[in-house]
């Protein structure tokens, strides 16, 4: 935006005319007018103490601040029309309201982060990641035993969901992007409704698909790892299906057309010249694909049990995951088990992150290499 | 190359007429497209194997209660014949999605507009990670952060509204009642995994108003804000609806923190601010893995649960993509 009120470079500028005036940032506010903020919120403050301290009876500090956010946008409001009018006060009172919206989005995450850290540091040993919960008891402390087991089960489950999920997945995006079906549309449209399938769901379609018919019958169908693996892949499927497709859109039309133009095949031109493309994007697709399932605990419950014993097979007998080591614990009575719920959540968020940063550092990596060669391409 | 150039000296008698395109795939290509597009349907046959197995499942019990599966609220599977039905479900499930839109969507409108419209492009590079980190964050989490933190936090803002709003029938509360595990608290946190996916969509669809537009807005003289209510929230109208409407899908699908949060008792109740409340999801979660008696009626849930959630997000998919390509604008 800072950019819209820049002017053409005029050909007289060497004639010692004055510069041209500097492009005015729309979107930050001035030292007056923070000053100005700053008296509107404190009598803001006062005004709310006034009401809720003295007048009614008292609230939590959580309505106090709800009361105190009014107040100041009302006095702001009729502070600034008093110079700038109507409009510019608008503008003023929207300004700080799109502000703190975002407030509202980035300080949850915060200290939902702080939360978990506080709560879960305390008890995090290097016996977290060496022992399982084998003879464990309730009155044992929290630092008794580990979770590796749940480590392990994750580890396996989420690695099998990849090797079914990757190749469909990424066939699919091919289908969406390098075709020309007129069957694009609604599957988009399809994929796009099926991110927003509950979790719950796919476990339960598991559950009545492969488990109630054939669980008694073959063990790989019963309760394990395996079973836990598909439901986790049609929550993942989705998702990776449309980061990879946006990640295919990059590639520049100008790299497909010349590789058909040397008389390549569709599938060479994808094999050869646009995966390789992107090749960067779709790991940052799948990385991020494992990110949003490493944590999903409402697939898992109507396949894998969970388990509080170390059970390394995935195929065989159920096994423990680590969002269900979290789940189970703090809704155990003792104080130790939710103690031990929260380190496991701690580890679970701390794995989230590290995926994160990279799906980030690798998506980053490809959109500096990258940049110039879309702007030869125009 | 091969059209009439000024050094011809006699034009051709007809213009060359445009040569037509001949698309014949060679082998390899034709079971490319075959493989690729047995990808795609095998997505639509997931969706309706999904349907049908939960179908097949839920169907004696559908039998067995009848119409009346979608007008019970009580749940009593000690008895024979057992006696359930999805209503005390459904609206706990409704008015908890109703609620978290309500905080999550104004949020994301402005957060949205912050990062396109406010924010340099550093920022907004950051901001754009700091959401989809939101969205990757467990649900669990959130769930764990409600339950064990909020809970107690959120119950005197509960109080204050019940005592000073009370007359106002949703907020009223019965004397003495236990303000925590409610569905305001299960619907505020919702509301925060709802955020990261409207977020998004809106930027995304914000970020596509035509720079035109907006710059003519402020040459005419229009504040900031005005050039945001009447250049970018109109362009963007279908995006804030599609948004909304996929918000509404997460929402009413959210499983875990809502089995945290709540007692899961079906009952159909407006008070929003007391304890009680029971939800789909969280009520399949609570009952995950007992035993085969009460497999038919969850599954009953579940197809419910699915219909509903997948009607929801195909309307709003469909309204995004078209909201899209009716500006001819390709993502």
């Amino acid at each position: 935006m800072a950019t819209t009120t820049e002017p053409a470079a005029p050909p007289a500028a060497a004639s010692g005319a004055p510069r041209p005036p500097a492009p005015r940032n729309l979107s930050t506010f001035g030292r007056a007018e923070l000053a100005m903020f700053a008296g509107c919120a404190v009598s803001a403050y006062f005004v709310t103490w006034l009401i809720f301290d003295r007048l009614t009876d008292g609230t939590g500090w959580l309505g106090f601040l709800v009361a105190w956010y009014a107040f100041f946008l009302g006095i702001v409001y009729v502070v600034t029309r008093e110079t700038l009018g109507r409009l510019g006060a608008a503008d003023r009172v929207a300004g700080i309201v799109i502000r703190s919206g975002l407030l509202a989005l980035v300080v949850p995450l915060g200290w939902l982060l702080a939360y978990v850290a506080v709560k879960g540091l305390p008890a995090l040993r290097p016996g977290f990641f060496l022992h399982d919960q084998s003879g464990i008891r309730p009155e044992m402390p929290a630092t008794a035993g580990g979770g590796l087991h749940s480590i392990v089960g994750t580890l396996e489950q989420v690695g099998l969901a990849l090797i079914w999920t990757v190749p469909l997945s990424v066939l699919t995006a091919i289908f969406l992007n390098e075709t020309r079906s007129r069957f694009r549309r609604p599957l988009r449209i399809l994929v796009d409704a099926m991110s927003g399938l509950p979790s719950i769901v796919a476990g339960l379609f598991i559950y009545a698909a492969l488990i109630i018919p054939l669980g008694s019958h073959m063990s790989v169908f019963g309760f394990d790892g395996f079973m836990a693996s598909l439901a986790l892949s049609i929550v993942m499927m989705p998702t990776v299906t449309r980061t990879v497709e946006l990640v295919l859109r990059l590639v520049p039309d100008g790299v497909r057309e010349a590789s058909l133009a040397l008389g390549a095949s569709r599938a060479r031109t994808v094999w050869s010249v646009v995966l390789p493309t992107a090749r960067s994007g779709v790991t940052t697709a799948v990385v991020l694909g494992i990110a949003r399932s490493v944590g999903e605990t409402a697939p898992l419950l109507f396949t894998t049990f969970g388990l509080d014993l170390m059970n390394k097979t995935p195929f065989f007998k159920p096994q423990d995951a680590l969002p269900l080591f979290v789940y189970s614990n703090v809704q155990k009575p003792s104080a130790a088990a939710a103690e031990r719920g929260f380190t496991g959540a701690l580890v679970l968020i701390a794995i989230v992150l590290v995926l994160f940063a990279i799906a980030r550092y690798v998506g980053r990596d490809r959109s500096r290499r990258r940049t110039p060669t879309r702007k030869e391409t125009r | 190359m091969s059209t009439s150039t000024v050094t011809l000296p006699e034009p051709s008698e007809s213009p060359p007429s445009p040569r037509a395109v001949v698309d014949t795939p060679s082998r390899p290509d034709r079971w490319f497209a075959r493989l690729t597009a047995g990808a795609g349907a095998s997505l639509f046959a997931l969706l309706v194997l999904i349907g049908f197995f939960l179908l097949l499942r839920a169907a004696p019990a559908l039998r067995q209660r009848g119409f009346g599966f979608f007008t019970t609220i009580e749940w009593r599977v000690d008895i024979n014949p057992p006696i359930f039905g999805v209503l005390g479900l459904l609206s706990g499930t409704v008015i908890v999605a109703v609620i978290a839109c309500l905080v999550a969507i104004p949020v994301s409108v402005l957060s949205a507009l912050f990062i396109t419209d406010f924010a340099g492009p550093r920022l907004r590079n950051s901001l754009t990670g700091v959401v989809d980190l939101l969205a990757a964050i467990p649900s669990l989490l959130y769930g764990l952060w409600g339950m064990a933190y909020l809970n107690d936090r959120i119950a005197p803002l509960s109080a204050w509204l019940s005592h000073n709003l009370g007359w106002i029938p949703i907020f009223h509360t019965k004397p003495e009642a236990d303000l925590t595990g409610s569905m305001f608290i299960a619907g505020l946190v919702v509301s925060m995994m709802v955020m990261p996916i409207t977020t998004s969509i809106m930027r995304e669809v914000f970020a596509q108003t035509p720079p035109g537009e907006k710059e003519a807005a402020l040459a005419l003289g229009s504040t900031h804000w005005g050039m945001i209510w009447n250049v970018v929230l109109p362009y963007g109208r279908g995006g804030i609806i599609g948004g909304s409407m996929l918000g509404l899908g997460r929402a009413l699908g959210e499983t875990i923190a809502v089995k945290l949060l709540l007692p899961q008792v079906p009952n159909l109740s407006g008070h929003i601010l007391q304890n009680g409340g029971a939800t789909i999801s969280g009520f399949l979660a609570t009952y995950a893995g007992y035993a085969d008696r009460v497999t038919q009626p969850l599954m009953a849930f579940g197809l419910v649960l699915f219909v509903f959630t997948i009607a929801v997000n195909l309307g709003a998919s469909a309204i995004i993509a078209r909201s899209r390509s009716g500006e001819g604008v390709e993502v």
